[in-house]
C-alpha cells in the first residue's frame, strides 16, 4: 500500500484511509486530511523529515512519521 | 463607538454580548479592531490570541461586549486554546456568535460553522477577507448562503473596514430577532436516525433547552457533554439501545468504524455543497499562488535553513549597527539631563541619589532602546508575514532529533523580543510534556532585555566591525545551548512519546505598517515603563546599598592625605582609592564579599557577582549596577567610555565570558518567572527551572572560563 510519504513533490493523490485513532486523527480531520480528501504533495523538508501538503486550499506541513500512516492512490 | 461611555453605565442601554469564533488564522482580532477601534495583538499564524480577550463598544442603542476566543478548527478539544474556546461556547452565558470565515478557503472554514450550528445559539456569519477574496476571483452569493443555511451572512473586511457596520447591524437584528432553526442537512441514512431519535425525545417530552435535533446529532457525534447530560436521565435506558443501533447503522453506511470520522465527512459533505453552491470562482488556470513561489525559495530543502540564518544574522547585524547611530545623542542628553537637575538640588545626598542613582541608572536603560525597536520589528516582521510557521517547518526535523516540537519554535522566536509572551504562546503546544520542555528552556532564548549586556560587552572586548557579529554567536550559541538542555531534558526529566506535527502553513501576507506600529510601539512602552519605574526603583536601591554606611574616619583619613599632597596625579589615584574603599565598606560590597567565593571559580570579582545578583530582578539591572558600580559617581552607561573602558580594563576577558554565558542561561527576571509559573501550573516547576538554570549557568560559566584561559 503506498502512503502519503511516499509521494513524490507535485503528486496529487487521493486518501483511502487514516492508520490511526484517537487524538491524531481527530486532528487530521479538522484540517480536512480525511477518507476520500485531494491532497497534493508540495515540498519536503531535507530526508523527508517534514512534509508540506495541500488539502483545498489548505497548505499544511506534517511530519514524516504522521505521513506515513495515511494510506493514498494516485489520481 | 465609545468604550468609555461602555465601561461608566453599563446599565441604562440593552447589552449584547457577543462570541467570537473562527478558525485559526481568519482574521479575528483583526476584525475586532476595525469594529473596535481596540489594539489586539495581530499576527499570522495561528495561536496569536491564547486566551479570551474582551472588548467593549457602544453602537447606536446598544452596549457591545466582544469576546475573542481562541482560533479552533473544530470541537475537538485538541489544543488548550481549542478547550479554552469550546468550554466557554458551552458553558458561558452570550448572546450570539459572530462566526468570523476566511472568504477566500470557504469549504474548510465552513467545518467550523456546521459545528456552530449544532449548538442552539444565534450565528451570525461574518465573511472576512473579502476584498482578499475579489483579488483571487473568488465570488460568494452571501445572500443566497444565508438562505440556505439559515443564519445571516455578512460580507466584511477587517482590513478595509467595509461591510462592519452592517455586520453590528446585522447582529442587533439577529439579537431582536427570535431564534430560529439553522438548516444543516446530512445524507439519508443519517437524517433517518436522526429523525428515529428525535422522535424518541419528542415521545418522552424531554426537557431541554437545545433542540431535540441537535441533541440527536450529538448524540450521535459522540458529544461527551451531551452524553453526561443524558446520562442521569431516566430516558436513557432506553434510549441507549436505540442509540447504539443507530451508530451502528452509519457506520455500515459510511464502511467505516469510527463514528466521528462518518460524521466529519457528513459535514465534510455538507460543506462542500454549501461552497458548491455559493461559490463562484473565475476559472484560474493552473499557475502557482504568489505564496507557492516564495515557499519554492524559503522552504527549499537545501537553501531554506541557510536562508533563515541569513535573516537572523542580518536582523542582530542591523540590531547593532543602526541602533548604536542615536545612543550618542541619548547618552548627551541623559548627562546634560543630569547635570541640569543637579545643579538645582543643594543637598550632596539628594543630588547624588537622583543624578547617579536614578537618572544613570534609568539612562542606562533607555539607551537601549533604539537596539530594542530594530529587533522588535524584526519579530513583529516574522509573526506579521507567516514566516515563522515555514521556519517550524524548516527545522521540526532538526526540532525533533532534540526531543523538541517544530512548533516550540513560535514560543521560543517570540522568547528573543521577550520571555513573558513565548511563556504564554507555549500554548499552541497540545502535549503538556512538550509544552513544559518548551517552557523550560524559553529562558535560553535570550530576550530583548539581556541585549544591552551584550552589547555592553561586545563593545568592551572587540571592534566595532566585529560587534555585530559577536551578538549574532552570543544569541546562535543560547539557541544551541537551549537545544542541548531540551535534550538532557528529554531524556531525563520529560520522557515520553511525541506529539504529532500537523500544522497549518498561511498564505503570506504583507503586514500593514499600521499592525507593525502598533505592535512595536506597545513592546516598547512596555520597556520604557519599566524603565521608569522598576528599573528606577532598582536603580535607587543600588545607589542606596552601595553609598551606605557612611564611614567618617575612612573617608577623613583620605581626605587629610589628598590635602597634604601636591601632586595632581596622586591626588585624582587617592580620589579613586577612597571611592573603591568606600564601595567595598557598603552594603553592596558587603553581600559582594559575602557572595565572592562563589563566583570566584568563575573569575568573577565581588562587583559582578553583585550586578548578578540584582539581574535576577531584571536584566537591565545587571548594566545600570555595573555602571554604578565601576563609575561610581561618573556617567553611568556602557557607551560612554568610562564604563566600557572600565569593563575592559578591570575585567579579564575570560571573566567577561564566563559572565556572558550566565547571563545567557540563569533566569530572565522576575515578571518572567511569575508567568512561568502560572503557565507551567505549579510553583515547583518554577524551583525546578530555578535549579536547572543556576546549576547550568554554573557549570557551563566554569567551563567557558577555563577554556577562555587555556585559550588566551
Amino acid at each position: 500500500m503506498k502512503t502519503l510519504l511516499d509521494c513524490h513533490k507535485a503528486c496529487k493523490v487521493k486518501i483511502l484511509k487514516l492508520n490511526t485513532s484517537g487524538d491524531l486523527k481527530q486532528r487530521l480531520i479538522s484540517f480536512g486530511i480525511m477518507k476520500g480528501a485531494e491532497v497534493e504533495v508540495l515540498e519536503h523538508a531535507p530526508a523527508k523529515s517534514t512534509i508540506e501538503i495541500k488539502v483545498g486550499k489548505m497548505r499544511i506541513a506534517l511530519r514524516g512519521e504522521e505521513a506515513k500512516l495515511i494510506d493514498v492512490e494516485k489520481i | 463607538m465609545n468604550t468609555v461611555d461602555a465601561k461608566a453605565c453599563p446599565i441604562i442601554a440593552n447589552h449584547i454580548k457577543v462570541a467570537l469564533v473562527g478558525q485559526p488564522n481568519v482574521g479575528k482580532s483583526m476584525l475586532i479592531n476595525s469594529v473596535s477601534n481596540a489594539h489586539l495583538h495581530v499576527g499570522n499564524f495561528s495561536g496569536v490570541t491564547v486566551d479570551k480577550t474582551e472588548v467593549l463598544f457602544d453602537y447606536k442603542d446598544y452596549h457591545f461586549t466582544v469576546v475573542d476566543l481562541p482560533g479552533t478548527y473544530a470541537f475537538t478539544d485538541y489544543t488548550i486554546e481549542e478547550r479554552v474556546t469550546h468550554e466557554y461556547l458551552c458553558a458561558e452565558d452570550y448572546d450570539i456568535i459572530i462566526n468570523v470565515v476566511d472568504s477566500t478557503n470557504l469549504e474548510k472554514n465552513l467545518q467550523l460553522t456546521s459545528e456552530l450550528l449544532t449548538m442552539s445559539k444565534k450565528v451570525v456569519i461574518a465573511l472576512n477577507m473579502s476584498d482578499e477574496a475579489t483579488k483571487e476571483g473568488i465570488n460568494i452569493n452571501a445572500e443566497y448562503m444565508a438562505e440556505l443555511i439559515g443564519v445571516p451572512c455578512i460580507k466584511v473586511s477587517a482590513a478595509t473596514k467595509e461591510g462592519i457596520a452592517e455586520l453590528i447591524e446585522a447582529v442587533m437584528l439577529k439579537h431582536e430577532t427570535p431564534k430560529n432553526k439553522p438548516k444543516l442537512v446530512f445524507s439519508e441514512s443519517v437524517e433517518e436516525e436522526i429523525a428515529q431519535l428525535v422522535w424518541y425525545l419528542d415521545k418522552h417530552k424531554f426537557k431541554s433547552t437545545n433542540s431535540y435535533r441537535n441533541i440527536a446529532i450529538n448524540l450521535l457525534k459522540g458529544n461527551k457533554k451531551t452524553y453526561a447530560k443524558l446520562h442521569d436521565e431516566p430516558i436513557w435506558v432506553e434510549l441507549q439501545p436505540i442509540l447504539i443501533e443507530a451508530s451502528k447503522h452509519i457506520e455500515l453506511h459510511h464502511d467505516s468504524d469510527d463514528i466521528k470520522e462518518s460524521f466529519a465527512e457528513e459535514y465534510a459533505s455538507f460543506n462542500r455543497g454549501i461552497a458548491a453552491e455559493v461559490l463562484k470562482q473565475k476559472k484560474q488556470e493552473e499557475k502557482k499562488t504568489l505564496t507557492e513561489k516564495i515557499d519554492s525559495v524559503l522552504i527549499h530543502p537545501l537553501f531554506g535553513i541557510p536562508i533563515f540564518l541569513f535573516f537572523m544574522w542580518l536582523l542582530f547585524q542591523l540590531t547593532f549597527e543602526i541602533g548604536n547611530i542615536p545612543m550618542d545623542y541619548i547618552d548627551m542628553f541623559f548627562t546634560w539631563f543630569g547635570n541640569t537637575i543637579g545643579a538645582t538640588i543643594a543637598n550632596d545626598d539628594i543630588r547624588s541619589l537622583i543624578v547617579d542613582g536614578v537618572i544613570a541608572g534609568v539612562g542606562a536603560v533607555v539607551l537601549f532602546v533604539p537596539n530594542i525597536i530594530i529587533l522588535f520589528i524584526g519579530i513583529a516582521l516574522l509573526e506579521g508575514t507567516g514566516y515563522m510557521s515555514r521556519v517550524a517547518f524548516l527545522l521540526d526535523g532538526f526540532f525533533h532529533k532534540f526531543g523538541l516540537h517544530g512548533q516550540s519554535f513560535i514560543p521560543l522566536v517570540t522568547g528573543f523580543g521577550c520571555s513573558i509572551p513565548a511563556y504564554m504562546s507555549a500554548r499552541i503546544l497540545k502535549n503538556d510534556r512538550d509544552r513544559l520542555l518548551t517552557l523550560f528552556i524559553i529562558g535560553f532564548m535570550s530576550c530583548g532585555a539581556r541585549l544591552p549586556v551584550y552589547v555592553l560587552f561586545a563593545g568592551a572586548f572587540f571592534a566595532p566591525d566585529m560587534a555585530g557579529n559577536i551578538l549574532f554567536g552570543i544569541y546562535v550559541s543560547g539557541a544551541l545551548l537551549g537545544l542541548v538542555a531540551a535534550k538532557v531534558l528529554k531524556i531525563t526529566a520529560f520522557k515520553g512519546k511525541d506529539e504529532p506535527f500537523v500544522m497549518e502553513m498561511p498564505k503570506y501576507r504583507l503586514p500593514t505598517f499600521k499592525l507593525i506600529w502598533h505592535t512595536v510601539l506597545t513592546k516598547t512602552m512596555m520597556y520604557l515603563k519599566k524603565a521608569g519605574t522598576f528599573i528606577a526603583g532598582a536603580s535607587m536601591l543600588i545607589w542606596f546599598l552601595s553609598n551606605y554606611p557612611h564611614n567618617s574616619e575612612l573617608i577623613k583619613s583620605y581626605e587629610t592625605k589628598i590635602e597634604t599632597t601636591q601632586d595632581k596625579a596622586l591626588k585624582l589615584r587617592l580620589g579613586h582609592q577612597l571611592s573603591e574603599a568606600e564601595l567595598e565598606q557598603s552594603y553592596l560590597g558587603t553581600i559582594g564579599k559575602f557572595s565572592e567565593p562563589l563566583f570566584t571559580p568563575l573569575g568573577f570579582d565581588w562587583k559582578m557577582s553583585v550586578a548578578l545578583q540584582a539581574g535576577l530582578a531584571a536584566k537591565e539591572v545587571v548594566v545600570s549596577t555595573l555602571g554604578v558600580l565601576y563609575a561610581l559617581g561618573s556617567d553611568v552607561d556602557q557607551e560612554s567610555s568610562s564604563l566600557m573602558g572600565a569593563i575592559s580594563k578591570n575585567i579579564p576577558f575570560p571573566s567577561a565570558v564566563a559572565f556572558i554565558v550566565v547571563i545567557m542561561i540563569y533566569l530572565p527576571c522576575l515578571a518572567a518567572s511569575i508567568v512561568f509559573t502560572r503557565e507551567a501550573g505549579h510553583i515547583k516547576y518554577f524551583f525546578y527551572l530555578f535549579a536547572f538554570t543556576s546549576v547550568a549557568a554554573y557549570v557551563m560559566a566554569f567551563i567557558a572560563y577555563n577554556v577562555t584561559l587555556l585559550l588566551v
